[in-house]
Parts: C-alpha cells; sequence; structure tokens
C-alpha cells in the first residue's frame, strides 16, 4: 500500500537500469528460440540446405512439405494421428484433476488415521523412475486385456498416480487459509458442496497448471503409447511422428520437421491461453487496504 | 433472537493444552455481549465453540432452548464475521450474500429481499456486482457483515472484526455497528451479539455487557461501567480503562481510628468508604486511575511529592508520567493545567492530588478486590 507511494523515486532509478537487463534478456530469448526458428525455416528447405547452412532464412516459400508431412507415408493422415492424441490426452486430464483434486482435498483438510505416512509414501513415489513401473503395469494391463488399448494410458491418472500433481495442489491448498471454508460450513455447505462451490474455484490456478502440464506431458509422451499400442491407427502423434523418420529408406527431412512445427501447436496453444490463470493466483477474498 | 448460555464449558485442543476453564456465562435475548481479553486468552477458542467450529471438550452449550453442543455449524442458527471477512473470492457480493440462502433452498424472490434489505442497511446497494478483491478494507467489512445479516441468525458472532481496519475507520464502524444493534431491535427483530475483541475501547463502547477473559477464565461479566467503577480484580482495573488504571504496591497500616496507605514512603489516609471489607494491615495493591490523579487540588484529593519524569501531549490533555518513591505512575490532566510543567525538566518536583476516594485495593497475592 505505501510501496506506491514510495515507487515514483525508485522507478525513475529503475529505468535507467532496465536497458541493459532487457538486452541480456533479449539476447538469451533469441539463444533459446533460434532453434525453434530455425526448425520453422527449416521446413522449406531441401535435405540439401538444411545439412549445409546454418542461417534459417530459406531460400524459397514452399508448403509442399507441410502437405507431404501431413499425408504421411502410411495409410491415415497425420489428422487421424491428432484425433487419437486429444482422445488420450482429453479424457486423461478430466480423471487426472478430478482424482488429483480430490486426494489433495483429503490430504490438506481432513485428519485422517496414518495420513502423515500415507503422504510419505505418495511423495516417495514421485522419487520412482517411470520406466521401473512399465514392466508390471504392462503385464498387468495384458491380464486385463487391455493391451492396444487407450485404457493403459488413461486409467493409472484415475487414481492420482500423478502425485506430484497431487502434491502440488495440496501446497497449494494448505497456503489458503481456511476462514471461508468455515464461513461455507456455518453458510450451510457439506463436504461436497464445499469442494465443488469453495475448494475448486479457490485452486482454479493450480489445476489449470495441472491441466497444462498434463496436456503437453501427454501429447509428448512416447514411452507409454509405444509400450502399450500395437495398431497403427491407433498411434497417437508422438509415434506417428517418429515414424515418418523410419518408414522410407530416403527421409525428405522438411516433411518431417513441418509436422513436427504442427505437433508444437497444440501444446504451445494451450500454455498461451493458460497463461493469464498461471500469474493470476490465488487472489483471496480477504484483507486490504 | 435467542438466549445463549454457557455451562461449565472446557476446551482442550488435541496438543493437550487447555485453553478454556470451567466457562460459565448467560447471553440474554438480543443483547450486545463483548468477550475482552488479551491476545491469547482463548475468545476465538470460545466463539469458535460457540459456531461450531471447534468441538466442545466438556460442558453444555445452549442456544435459545436447544443443547447445541454435537449439532453441526449450519444447524445451530448463527452466523459468524471473521477477522480477515473470509468472503468468497470467486463470487460477486451479491452471491457471497446469497450463497447460504441460496444452499438452504430458500427461494429466488425471497433471496433477492433478504439481500436487497442487507445491502440497503449497510449502504452497499452500489457494491452488489463487484468481486470481493475490488472493495476497500471498509466495504468488505461491510460486506462480511450483511453476509451474517441476511441470514436472519439467532445469534451473530463476531471474532474481532475491525481489527484490519485504519483507527479512523474503526471508530466509523464501531458507530456503524452499534447503531445496527439497536436499528435491529427497533425494527422488532433484536439481535444476541457475541463480539470478541482485544480493545477495551471497542468492548467498553459497543458492550452492553462485557465479559473479560484472561488465560481462558472469566474475570468478570458485568456493564461497562460497572467493570470501570467496580473492578473484581487488578487484571480487570488495569484491562478496563485508558490509560490504564495506575496499580502499585502498597501498604495498609493503622492511622488513628482509620487505616491508611503507606505508598514509597507517604502515608496516605483511606476514606472509610474504601477501607476493606475485612480490616488488614499489610501488603496490598493499590490502584488508583489517572483520571482521579491532578497536579492540581481535585475534589477531595491528597497532595503527595512526586518527581516528573515527562509528559504525553494529547491535544486536549496530558499523560504526566511521575514517581513517587520509587512507583512510577500516570496522571491524566487537563491540557491548560500542564502548561505550567511544559518547561520543568525531568526529575524535577511535582505535587500530585490522589482522590484517595476513588482508590481501589487488591489482594498482594491474588490480585481479588478488597472492596
Ligand atoms: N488448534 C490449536 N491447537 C492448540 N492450541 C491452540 C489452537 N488454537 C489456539 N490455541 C491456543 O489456545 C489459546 C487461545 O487461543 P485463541 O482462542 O486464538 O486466543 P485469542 O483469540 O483470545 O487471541 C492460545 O494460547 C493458543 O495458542
Ligand atoms: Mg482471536
Amino acid at each position: 500500500m505505501n510501496t506506491s507511494a514510495a515507487n515514483p523515486v525508485a522507478m525513475g532509478e529503475n529505468r535507467g537500469a532496465a536497458w541493459p537487463r532487457y538486452v541480456v534478456l533479449a539476447a538469451v530469448s533469441l539463444l533459446m528460440l533460434y532453434p525453434l526458428v530455425w526448425l520453422v525455416g527449416a521446413t522449406f528447405k531441401s535435405n540439401a540446405e538444411i545439412f549445409t547452412e546454418v542461417g534459417f532464412w530459406p531460400s524459397h516459400l514452399d508448403f509442399g512439405a507441410y502437405a507431404r508431412g501431413w499425408k504421411t507415408s502410411t495409410e491415415y493422415t497425420f489428422a487421424t494421428y491428432f484425433f487419437n492424441s486429444f482422445l488420450i490426452t482429453i479424457p486423461r486430464i478430466l480423471v487426472t484433476v478430478t482424482s488429483c483434486v480430490l486426494v489433495a482435498y483429503a490430504f490438506a483438510r481432513f485428519e485422517f488415521w496414518g495420513k502423515k505416512w500415507l503422504f510419505a509414501v505418495m511423495v516417495g513415489t514421485m522419487m520412482l523412475p517411470l520406466i521401473v513401473l512399465r514392466l508390471p503395469q504392462y503385464l498387468m494391463f495384458r491380464e486385463l486385456g487391455m493391451l492396444d488399448t487407450y485404457w493403459p494410458l488413461i486409467l493409472p491418472s484415475a487414481f492420482a498416480t500423478d502425485t506430484f500433481f497431487v502434491f502440488m495442489l495440496v501446497q497449494f491448498l494448505r497456503a489458503i487459509p481456511r476462514d471461508m471454508e468455515e464461513a461455507a460450513m456455518i453458510d450451510g455447505c457439506n463436504a461436497l458442496q464445499m469442494l465443488l462451490f469453495i475448494i475448486v474455484p479457490l485452486l482454479r490456478p493450480a489445476i489449470v497448471s495441472v491441466i497444462v502440464f498434463q496436456f503437453i506431458w501427454t501429447m509428448n509422451d512416447f514411452m507409454g503409447p509405444l509400450v502399450f499400442l500395437a495398431s497403427v491407427e491407433k498411434y497417437p502423434v508422438s509415434l506417428a511422428l517418429k515414424m515418418s523418420i523410419g518408414a522410407t529408406e530416403e527421409v525428405e527431412w522438411a516433411n518431417v520437421i513441418a509436422i513436427s512445427v504442427v505437433a508444437l501447436i497444440p501444446s504451445v496453444a494451450v500454455f498461451f491461453a493458460a497463461q493469464r490463470h498461471f500469474i493470476e493466483g490465488a487472489a483471496a477474498g480477504g484483507i486490504k487496504g | 433472537m435467542a438466549a445463549l448460555s454457557l455451562a461449565k464449558i472446557e476446551k482442550t485442543y488435541p496438543n493437550g493444552f487447555k485453553a478454556v476453564h470451567g466457562v460459565d456465562l448467560e447471553v440474554r435475548d438480543g443483547e450486545f455481549m463483548v468477550l475482552v481479553g488479551p491476545s491469547g486468552c482463548a475468545k476465538s477458542t470460545l466463539l469458535r465453540m460457540v459456531a461450531g467450529l471447534e468441538s466442545i471438550s466438556a460442558g453444555v452449550l445452549r442456544i435459545g432452548d436447544r443443547v447445541v453442543n454435537d449439532l453441526p455449524a449450519k444447524a445451530r442458527g448463527i452466523a459468524m464475521v471473521f477477522q480477515n471477512y473470509a468472503l468468497y473470492p470467486h463470487m460477486r457480493v451479491f452471491d457471497n450474500l446469497a450463497f447460504g440462502l441460496k444452499l438452504a433452498g430458500t427461494s429466488k424472490a425471497e433471496v433477492e429481499r433478504r439481500v436487497r434489505h442487507a445491502a440497503k442497511l449497510l449502504e452497499m446497494e452500489a457494491l452488489l456486482d463487484r468481486y470481493p478483491r475490488q472493495l476497500s478494507g471498509g466495504q468488505a467489512q461491510r460486506v462480511a457483515v450483511g453476509r451474517a445479516i441476511v441470514k436472519e441468525p439467532e445469534v451473530f458472532l463476531f471474532d474481532e472484526p475491525l481489527s484490519n481496519l485504519d483507527a479512523k475507520l474503526r471508530a466509523a464502524m464501531r458507530v456503524r455497528l452499534t447503531e445496527l444493534h439497536r436499528t435491529l431491535r427497533e425494527q422488532g427483530r433484536p439481535a444476541t451479539v457475541i463480539y470478541v475483541t482485544h480493545d477495551q475501547t471497542e468492548a467498553m463502547t459497543m458492550g452492553e455487557r462485557i465479559c473479560v477473559l484472561k488465560e481462558g477464565v472469566i474475570q468478570q461479566v458485568d456493564t461497562p461501567v460497572a467493570l470501570y467503577r467496580r473492578p473484581a480484580n487488578a487484571f480487570v482495573a488495569g484491562f478496563i480503562g485508558s490509560p490504564e488504571m495506575n496499580i502499585l504496591d502498597a501498604e495498609l497500616v493503622a492511622a488513628g481510628a482509620g487505616l491508611a496507605v503507606r505508598l514509597g514512603g507517604h502515608t496516605l489516609p483511606l476514606p472509610p468508604e474504601r477501607a476493606p471489607r475485612t480490616p488488614l494491615h499489610g501488603p496490598v495493591k493499590f490502584g488508583l486511575r489517572p483520571e482521579h490523579i491532578g497536579i492540581v487540588p481535585l475534589d477531595g484529593s491528597t497532595p503527595v511529592p512526586a518527581k516528573l519524569r515527562f509528559g504525553e501531549h494529547m491535544g486536549n490533555e496530558v499523560f504526566v508520567h511521575a514517581e513517587i518513591g520509587n512507583l512510577a505512575l500516570t496522571a491524566r490532566v487537563p491540557a491548560p493545567q500542564a502548561e505550567s510543567l511544559q518547561a520543568s525538566p525531568r526529575g524535577s518536583e511535582v505535587t500530585l492530588h490522589l482522590q484517595m476516594d476513588s482508590a481501589h485495593l487488591f489482594d498482594a497475592a491474588s490480585g481479588a478486590s478488597l472492596a
């Protein structure tokens, strides 16, 4: 509150010092972004150009690579693979959010026997390399007859096994004062109404993060689909991308790169769409001025 | 609109800490009762037990003629205003007020009527479409009160609702809340209020009766005037009134037919009506409020030589800090009288005039009033 009054002086000083900082930031971000820019440039190049030129500016503008990449060398276009990816990603996000919020709510707000111990175990599983789980999971889903379906990619998330998200939500919830929930209790909420009308809206920024991360990670997941899916018609984008490299002897790199660029679009779009909510944070209903 | 009764209420927290020790308190129907005490004296704990947010370890809590010990918060007919307001940040003011009513299945028209009525009462009709983050502290405070009013509860519970406001706003809200209580009474819907604060000024100005707490034990329950005039012990005497009552170590001695107080090497005769019920001699605590000490003779005062320490200028009056012997005490004198002292250096001699007929005597060990 007082800071705004004290600011004019400080801001004057800051403006002078800001230029070098922006220059450094711009240089670093350019360094980080250059491969991406180069990637886009490379989609307009021939194989020979790609391997000889460092510059990203292509000699001619030809979207043919995008069309050829999209068609693929298989009998399906990337439309199918994108559709498959969404068929995995969207249900998985739904069950992740539901299960993780429920579990986090329980850990953060209820007392039950063995809570500390269970929480420690849960956090412990975060240390477990995912690859260790693959074999037992494979055997289990084989017994269940779920191989070559999307179930093995979705079902585990329905049991809050993405413990990182649970952990994140618990931490977020712990930082929210309980007053609002107590007020809601007096207002007559039961536990479920509390969750839906109070907790979930308060958790919104954290839930958005869960959605974004789960979206990007699931879109990028290569091992999971590789292990559990056999039929090409069920492949998601990540597998299809790999396939477009291996399918023909002479790889047209421009095609591969073009479709990689397209494959990036959903993740980037989701990230930017969610950015506002990331930043917003939990604006508590409480104290001001 | 119900009486409230606490009988032998106790609270032991899960970690074994006993916060409330056998509290007995009767709050009358429609009464404005203030719970006051220093931070950590279990005011909030007590209020939260009444609200149903904290379990009751022992004792019986009645609201109206129902025992509510084991009823959930929503079934007790109470509404609470929190220190941090605890508004729902994702709902507009209107929905903040309407939320509880909607949950209870109140008809849309009735919700609308009650919210509008409360908004009018609190002069916040213009705020109904705002989100809590768009409100100033004082406005958010009113919304929090409004959320309690729309529920038309049996008992209103306030937990330090003004402590987040600046001093000016706090004084204004004090008046507003008191007026609100009177208004509801005049409208024939008297509200029973339990109001928690650590601020004795709030307690004195707002409470019809005040319950003074210390470490989970009730010290005294009475009207503000009675607490001021007849504190039950040294703690209440020191807590109620500002600046604080001077409470000094002294000795009761015989003086002729009556008694006198020996204070910092001086012997001050005690008026018979102020003498202890059971005559005694020996160490006591001597209490005298700053307003009963002057630097010019007052009604029936006794002069005592003292050393000046410093003066705190408050505008219309000055708090003069001085020493009798090695006992520090404060006098509250009108500013014009204190002008003569302005130039006096520290340690200079002054004569204090003590109104001994306003003196209080407390047991040296227990602090209980001897009057
Ligand atoms: N959940 C708790 N567990 C253990 N002790 C508590 C808990 N809440 C409060 N206390 C203790 O109980 C006493 C009274 O607390 P509180 O009612 O908040 O005091 P007040 O509102 O008068 O400042 C304090 O000593 C506090 O430390
Ligand atoms: Mg408190």
